[in-house]
């Protein structure tokens, strides 16, 4: 069976393997390797992406669920705020959550990072002042081994000041309308 | 056909944030090293906290990872396992699987062309099982073939004739005489002897307080979130190249070398993105199945686990049994430590004969202690084998001595803080081995400052029957490979005026970055010793003169210091070249600045680019610590280690008497650096450690029936998320040790170690029980259970 994804906005038409995930799709077939395969079981969160806007994991999705739907990754979120000054030692320009995890140190093996900037992007389009303690429970479906959170944490927090005082900043589209009600992560 | 991205950091424009406001301190009497010829003007430099210059790649998600190499041609490979803990093999049938199309090859232990065995302390373990399989997860054989799940659907065909025996899963039982032998030798692996005082006669004083415990830990994994990985790439002439995710690439060249029968030239290691490590990308993986198969096929092969086998391809912290018994005065001074250690090394030696070394040193923590008696052990069983976390052999007796340091202060009526405060080590005091501290050790501060720090408000809409505690531990550990190991880095230093006109430093090395960030601090050291804003590091393969480990937290010190001595040589060069200028004779006081030569006035007199013009200068050197020696065989004596750390922590917790559930209410670790070289990363280790450390207290652990493991996974191995962990409080001090290059110490293990003890100790003071295993689960806290009252 094919199948057809669009995936950060461009239409991909895909072979199918049988019992493929979406997230075997991105990496293995289109290249992505954004979503990262730490767990493969729905656990980690490293692998989030959004499909027809919402945050799944996509080692569970299978490719055929993801048939005419659209796909956005990581990889999409750091050329749409052109405005901005080029990060430090980037080829283009950071999205503001990319920006304030480097800058809070957030970032240590990385291997968790594109998942939590997606969760994060994620969480600040529905709640774009959310506490400390909103930021644990909302992202406790990514999990990091070296930071210790306190960082992530911070750096979710320095991001939504920084939207919060320049909302241009992260564009009006920095993340698609949740498509279905608020889902809190358990 | 080459591998993606291999990474070399580039340097440039990179953002100098201040240091945080992280608690840090003035350093005091650092060595005499830094003060003179260093360009400490220059933006990046030691002491600040520049942000990481592989971070924009992390954030987007372009930084290449082992698992996201990809090559032409490329082919898959998986490995199929033991589902016996222990069995004899009769025959492996591989017709089947060699049959199914799309299939290439398929290897067992009889295609292996060198050495059957690998093993970086013992050559002991099968690169595939042989004769026997020892442990549940043992690989077998390994199918190579067109895609993944046709590799997958193929190993399901090999068939393995095992004659399934009793697993000896009980270490004290792997002990007993009559036990069978799991291994040639027998089944003790090691055995460290510590006696010290009248213990060396055999005997230990009377003391007015005795206390005895028996402790326990449970299996903890590093759950590292990058899986094992790897390319190997065939290479004309009949070599091969393998881009892995490793701590070591050196020690992995020669295992690998061996094991295909090949001379070292012929085997190549290349540093691939590495998703963190935590000492268990100490040991072999996939390293010589990929590389047999990319032989043998001639053609890239590439390996990814999956997460549960992740579980089995990789060594967990050493599960243990302690019996300890303290002595002290009426006043609370300890007079005697008595301990008996023994670690589950499980199926394989790894890194067991030095883990158990470190119990032994480690056997009484950051205390004097005149009379000292510790025999450690480490011991084949049938469980998956034990090898290298952080903490190394310093987590397992942390719990207990700081357990027992609990239970002195209940029996003395004394607070535990004094207790600890009492007997605190300080500079100068003599070590159980009889090594005398000659830096600082700021026990006593580290605690204090804990004790200082306000406690978080209580909740007044706790429900009936939460009770709070308040607990706390401290550790020391020893900084880099003991016991006259000369753990050596090389780094070679490149200085030039590059196409733009702009002068570039190249700092070349193999060390690991795991993610701690070695590799920004040799960048800042570059940096501070040069007076050049822009440098590239490069990671070098396994051609290159060795880094050691990124292990024993000894990155930054020793291949810091190579660095640190290549910028020197590289300097005096330069300092030369301005005297062949015609520039008067530069004093020794003139410094590398701001990309110019700084007279002693503090003025620039030349322009570094106009002093080096078509110039380039490099400057290769290693960096040896200072000797180390072997502990005596009989009573564990000897100058063993080249650095200490020291670290503490207060953990605050609630507990839930009825449900017997904790929850972390407050984290504070206070921790002495030496010299921060980069505040914010330090930081980040120590969150992230204490964060490990309280995951094996409350959550962490490999569960074991009959030597069954029962859940490798995620959802069935619980890692602590965002919503288990409080912020952390971070302390950092820095006393430097006049030894060490700026003063630094050894940082990366230490937050791990005294974290479980905290916490343990804090579940102990909110309950009034004992608490003497961890992780500690419900049914340890709940009514029924209980071993003494509720408080």
């Amino acid at each position: 069976m094919d199948i057809t994804v669009t995936v950060n906005g461009k239409r991909h038409d895909c072979e199918d393997g049988p019992g493929e995930s979406l997230l075997f799709l991105l990496r293995e077939r289109l290249g992505l390797i954004g979503p990262k395969n730490a767990c493969e079981q729905g656990e980690c969160g490293s692998c989030s992406v959004w499909l027809d806007g919402l945050l799944v994991n996509s080692c569970l999705v299978l490719s055929a669920q993801a048939d005419g739907c659209s796909v956005r990754t990581v990889e999409d979120l750091a050329a749409e705020v052109p405005e901005r000054a080029p990060a430090a030692g980037a080829a283009g320009a950071l999205h503001p959550v990319q920006q304030a995890f480097i800058d809070a140190g957030a970032v240590q093996c990385g291997f968790c990072t594109p998942g939590m900037v997606v969760t994060a992007v994620d969480l600040l389009a529905r709640s774009p002042r959310p506490s400390a303690e909103d930021v644990r429970r909302e992202m406790a479906g990514n999990i990091c081994r070296c930071t210790g959170y306190q960082k992530i944490v911070d750096a979710v927090l320095l991001a939504a000041e920084r939207m919060a005082a320049e909302p241009a900043a992260a564009g009006p589209s920095a993340a698609p309308a949740p498509a279905a009600p608020e889902v809190a992560l358990p | 056909m080459t591998a993606q991205g291999v990474s070399t950091e580039t340097a440039e424009s990179i953002g100098t944030k201040t240091a945080e406001s992280i608690g840090t301190k003035t350093a005091e009497g650092i060595g005499t090293g830094t003060a003179e010829g260093i360009g400490t003007g220059t933006a990046g430099g030691i002491g600040t906290s520049p942000g990481r210059s592989d971070g924009p790649a992390k954030v987007t998600g372009s930084f290449v990872y082992s698992s996201d190499l990809a090559a032409e041609d490329m082919v898959w490979a998986v490995t199929l396992r033991s589902p016996y803990p222990s069995a004899l093999i009769h025959s492996i049938d591989t017709t089947d699987a060699q049959k199914f199309p799309g299939v290439l090859d398929v290897i067992t232990h009889a295609d292996i062309p060198g050495r059957l065995l690998f093993g970086q302390m013992k050559v002991d373990q099968p690169v595939l099982a042989a004769d026997r399989v020892r442990y549940h997860g043992e690989a077998v054989a390994v199918v190579a073939a067109v895609d993944l799940e046709t590799a997958r659907a193929a190993a399901e065909l090999i068939r393995v004739d095992y004659d399934v025996r009793e697993p000896v899963t009980d270490a004290a039982r792997a002990l007993d005489p009559e036990c069978e032998w799991l291994h040639p030798d027998g089944n003790l692996v090691a055995h460290t002897r510590i006696r010290r005082g009248a213990a060396s006669t055999g005997d230990l004083p009377a003391a007015d307080v005795v206390v005895r415990g028996s402790y326990s830990l449970g299996m903890q994994d590093p759950s590292f979130l990058g899986i094992e990985s790897g390319l190997a790439v065939p290479v004309a002439g009949g070599g091969v190249e393998l881009h892995i995710a490793t701590q070591w690439l050196h020690v992995d060249q020669e295992q690998v070398a061996a094991c295909l029968g090949l001379p070292p030239d012929k085997v190549v290691l290349k540093h691939a993105g590495v998703g963190g490590a935590f000492g268990a990308r100490e040991d072999l993986s996939l390293h010589v199945h990929a590389c047999l198969l990319a032989l043998r096929l001639n053609r890239p092969v590439k390996m990814v686990y999956t997460r549960t086998e992740s579980f089995f391809g990789h060594v967990h912290r050493h599960p243990a049994v302690l019996h300890y018994e303290h002595g002290a005065t009426s006043d609370g001074a300890l007079v005697y430590v008595k301990a008996d250690i023994v670690l589950d090394g499980g199926a394989y030696a790894s890194s067991s004969p030095a883990i158990a070394g470190n119990a032994a040193t480690h056997a009484v923590g950051p205390y004097a202690v005149p009379h000292v008696q510790v025999d450690s052990r480490a011991v084949y069983t049938n469980n998956p084998p034990a090898g290298a976390m952080r903490g190394f052999g310093t987590v397992q007796p942390c719990f207990a001595y700081e357990s027992q340091m609990d239970r002195l202060a209940t029996a003395l009526g004394m607070d535990p803080v004094e207790i600890r405060l009492r007997n605190a080590l300080e500079e100068g005091a003599t070590l159980p081995t009889g090594q005398v501290l000659d830096s600082p050790a700021p026990v006593a501060e580290l605690l204090e400052t804990l004790r200082g720090l306000p406690l978080p408000p209580a909740d007044p809409a706790a429900p009936e029957g939460v009770v709070r505690g308040v607990g706390y531990a401290a550790c020391l550990k020893n900084i880099g490979f003991s016991e006259g190991f000369d753990d050596y880095s090389t780094a070679r230093v490149r200085l030039e005026v590059a196409g733009d006109g702009a002068v570039l430093a190249t700092v070349s090395s193999a060390a690991a970055e795991v993610g701690q960030g070695v590799l920004g601090v040799l960048r800042q050291i570059a940096v501070t010793e040069l007076g050049v804003g822009r440098v590239e590091i490069r990671q070098e393969d396994s051609t290159f003169g060795t880094a050691g480990p990124t292990s024993a937290s000894r990155q930054t010190y020793v291949t810091g210091g190579a660095v640190r001595e290549a910028c020197r040589q590289v300097r005096e060069e330069v300092l030369d070249l301005v005297r062949q200028a015609g520039y008067e004779d530069p004093p020794a006081a003139w410094r590398l600045r701001e990309d110019g030569v700084v007279d002693d006035a503090g003025r620039q007199a030349a322009g570094l680019a106009d002093v080096l013009g078509t110039r380039v200068i490099e400057k290769t050197a290693e960096f040896h610590h200072r000797t180390t020696f072997p502990l005596d065989r009989e009573t564990g004596q000897g100058n063993s280690a080249m650095q200490f750390g020291f670290a503490a922590h207060r953990a605050v917790v609630d507990v839930d008497l009825d449900l017997g559930l904790v929850r972390l209410i407050d984290l504070a670790i206070a921790q002495d650096v030496g010299k921060a070289i980069n505040p914010s990363a330090i930081a980040g280790q120590l969150q992230g450690g204490t964060v490990q450390g309280a995951g094996l207290a409350l959550l962490e652990e490999i569960e074991l029936a009959g030597g069954q493991v029962l859940n490798p996974s995620f959802s069935g191995y619980l890692l602590p998320t965002m919503a288990d962990i409080p912020p952390i409080r971070v302390e950092i001090l820095e006393r430097a040790d006049p030894h060490a290059p700026y003063g630094l110490r050894g940082i990366g293990e230490l937050p791990s170690i005294s974290a479980t003890a905290a916490v343990a100790g804090a579940v102990r003071a909110a309950t009034g029980l004992d608490v003497t295993r961890v992780p500690i689960r419900p049914h340890h806290l709940t009514v029924g259970t209980r071993s003494a009252p509720r408080p």
